[in-house]
């Protein structure tokens, strides 16, 4: 049966395509993010090179993931770095509360993390009574309104420039009301310097952990990560387990086809290599560096041969950029952390393919996604997969809630398709029935009405074609 | 906190993805699509100030003799106040040994940040620094920050000003990556820099400065003959 809580995508998303302003703040965002990407990739054969090589060093790191994970963590302790390690959020959350405790930290800044996403780490923190700032800009945009990202690259594009207009008007203390992009990001800029300055602690992700030398490599365009990550005397960064690749060299490829497929930049601004706390003479840094590997139901998925794909991600964002569905229902309709292709298949591995079986429906398996990405994981094929996984319960499976998605009525219904079809005669009066009365069925009916929500009601032919062909000899003209 | 849960944590972790096992052949990988990236040192100075000129970075052109009256002059042309510098660098030995008095001041990342964290985000102009390398590729300067060149003089201060040197830029950043033999040992801290800071968080609108320099001035050693 379907659990309790199940979140259905299918409400969200019609109720999101009922807003004309969304819809036209996704539209320009996501029209704008597909022809840059396609401008950064002009020849085909050097795009599908750098997948696959980009493929490859994926598929290569997750087959040594454990290995090149000990390494990984070898050398960020002989460079000073410590390592800690979380099988689930909550023991991520209390791990970076303890050591905010231990340096008596109250005020923590972030760069944009996603896996602090994942955790819920700022509602856990300000529990705890530590000020958890966002400073990436769209994150900082969407905390002052109590909202979740609705993209993992700009978590802030549902917004249009006049809303956040208002809002900062409202809300940063002194502000007055612009709607000159460079005046609102230069009042963000006054807030959010002061709380670097002011900071005990940074916090940041991971884009790539290199094994060889022990190193959490950033990508941004702000400078923010950058700031959290020197200027507080603490610095904590959270990962997830597959973000680890064996050498320095194989980041430059992963690099250039990240920028590129998910803003349509050849490169960021800055690409920061972090690979100790501050050294001895140095004059700036933070003393200590803290790393929490989370692994949040990752090592299950990286069980499954076929599923291990998903961890390939180096979530560009470019799935969501040029899906049909998201772009128009946008990021919040699937009421997940990470939304779009990609989410549709990491949230129900991670939170249970009963839970969100909705979630796995939600898609026309159209393909878009997996010919964008960059790292060619075969997006509509897991989905299918995880489709069967929430009705049936597979020998050799590890799903997480597989089979918790089957409902009595699908079951009878398809148990009673299968009956008629194995029994001709059967068959013959079912469709005989169909046929002479299919249409006075009520569009409202049981399960028909799953159908007709949102579609017109199929209306059968008059005379089934076996019937035709019996009756018209089987003609050959 | 105790060690016990993360202990744990890493040996179950560790022990899932083992029994994982599926040690299949390693995939091979065919780096020509990064090796197509090959110019002469002429083509490659331009490609970087090109890509780099796209993202509002400002260059001046100097010559071996001359660069550090380069930057004096931009200094004063800007009437910048004061410029932050690493007196225990190459660079900033040269720079300061040509400085003559009055007009912008030279202050000297001489101590550590906390003796001064309050003046440097509010009482200085400039940054300077200097570079191991650039990328032509994309266009980008390679910084590896130390104590002589401290990690926030290339953030904090609203304009930066990195030296270059044209015969340092490689072709791409994965040929400079096995230049620089950065695979091998990196320092605490090593980064590409591309241009000013910048964002297009509102509405897709490209605006500069938003956390880091708002001015990026690339001043541009021509020494390849």
């Amino acid at each position: 049966m379907h659990a309790e809580t199940e979140v259905l995508f299918r409400d969200s998303a019609a109720q999101a395509l009922l807003d004309p302003q969304l819809r036209a703040n996704f539209r320009r965002a996501m029209d704008g993010l597909m022809a840059k990407r396609k401008a950064q990739f002009p020849e085909p054969q050097d795009l599908q090179d750098l997948r696959d090589l980009s493929t490859a060093i994926r598929s290569r790191s997750l087959l040594a993931l454990p290995e090149l994970l000990e390494q990984f963590e070898a050398n960020c302790i002989k460079n000073g770095i410590k390592v800690h390690w979380a099988e689930t959020c909550e023991q991520a959350n209390e791990l970076v509360l303890g050591i905010l405790n231990a340096k008596g930290a109250k005020t923590l800044v972030k760069g944009k993390s996603m896996v602090s996403e994942e955790m819920h780490l700022n509602a856990f923190l300000e529990k705890h009574g530590i000020e958890a700032l966002e400073s990436d800009l769209g994150e900082y945009i969407i905390q002052l309104d109590g909202e979740t990202p609705s993209h993992i690259i700009m978590p802030a594009i549902h917004k249009n420039k006049d809303q956040i207009a208002r809002q900062f008007s409202q809300k940063i203390k002194d502000a007055k009301y612009t709607e000159d992009v460079d005046e609102l990001t230069a009042m963000a800029r006054k807030v959010l310097r002061q709380k670097f300055l002011d900071a005990d602690a940074g916090l940041s992700g991971v884009n790539f952990a290199v094994a060889e030398t022990g190193t959490l490599c950033l990508v941004e365009n702000e400078g923010n990560g950058r700031m959290s990550t020197h200027v507080p005397p603490l610095h904590i960064a959270v990962m997830g387990l597959e973000k680890v690749v064996a050498r320095l060299e194989d980041v430059a490829p992963l690099y250039a086809i990240l920028t590129r497929s998910a803003t349509g930049q050849a490169v960021s601004t800055y690409f920061n290599l972090i690979t100790a706390p501050r050294g001895a003479g140095e004059k700036d840094g933070p003393q200590e560096v803290h790393l929490i590997i989370l692994d949040n139901g990752r090592s299950r998925i990286y069980a499954d041969p076929q599923l291990r794909a998903t961890l390939r991600c180096i979530r560009c964002g470019a799935c969501m950029n040029h899906c049909p569905v998201y772009t128009r229902v946008g990021g919040h309709a699937y009421e997940a952390v990470y939304p779009g292709p990609i989410g549709k298949i990491l949230t129900p591995q991670m939170e249970g393919v009963g839970v969100r079986h909705d979630l796995i429906h939600g898609s026309s398996l159209c393909g878009a996604c997996a010919e964008v990405c960059p790292v060619e994981i075969p997006i509509p094929e897991i989905l299918v997969r995880l489709r069967r996984e929430a009705t049936h319960e597979d020998a050799g499976s590890n799903v997480e809630g597989r089979g918790t998605g089957r409902t009595t009525t699908e079951d009878w219904a398809w148990r009673l398709w299968a009956g008629v079809l194995k029994r001709p005669g059967l068959y013959r009066v079912a469709s005989w029935f169909a046929t002479r009365f299919g249409k006075a069925l009520p569009a409202g009916a049981p399960l028909i009405k799953n159908w007709t929500r949102t579609r017109t009601t199929p209306v059968p032919a008059r005379r089934s074609l076996s019937e035709r062909m019996r009756a018209e000899g089987g003609r050959h003209d | 906190m105790t060690n016990r849960p993360a202990t744990d944590a890493r040996t179950a972790i560790l022990g899932r993805l083992r029994a994982a096992g599926e040690t299949g052949p390693l995939p091979s990988l065919d780096t020509a699509v990064l090796e197509r990236c090959h110019w002469g040192a002429a083509e490659r100075m331009d490609r970087l100030r090109k890509g780099m000129e796209a993202v509002h970075t400002e260059f001046l052109t100097a010559s071996p003799d001359d660069w550090t009256q380069v930057v004096r002059d931009f200094c004063d042309r800007e009437g910048l106040k004061n410029l932050l510098y690493g007196p225990g660098s190459e660079a900033g030995a040269d720079l300061a040994a040509s400085w003559a008095p009055g007009g912008t001041q030279l202050m000297p990342y001489d101590r550590p940040v906390e003796a001064f964290k309050d003046e440097l985000f509010t009482g200085v102009d400039a940054g300077f620094t200097s570079t191991v390398g650039g990328v032509a590729e994309t266009g980008g300067l390679l910084l590896m920050p130390d104590a002589a060149e401290p990690r926030l003089m290339s953030l904090v201060p609203p304009v930066h000003i990195a030296l270059l040197r044209a015969s340092t830029i490689q072709d791409s950043f994965w040929s400079a990556v096995k230049a620089l033999g950065w695979g091998r040992s990196l320092p605490p801290n090593a980064l590409m820099i591309s241009g000013p800071s910048k964002t297009a968080d509102i509405e897709q609108t490209l605006a500069y400065g938003v956390h880091g320099p708002k001015r990026l001035i690339v001043v541009l050693v021509d020494d390849l003959n």
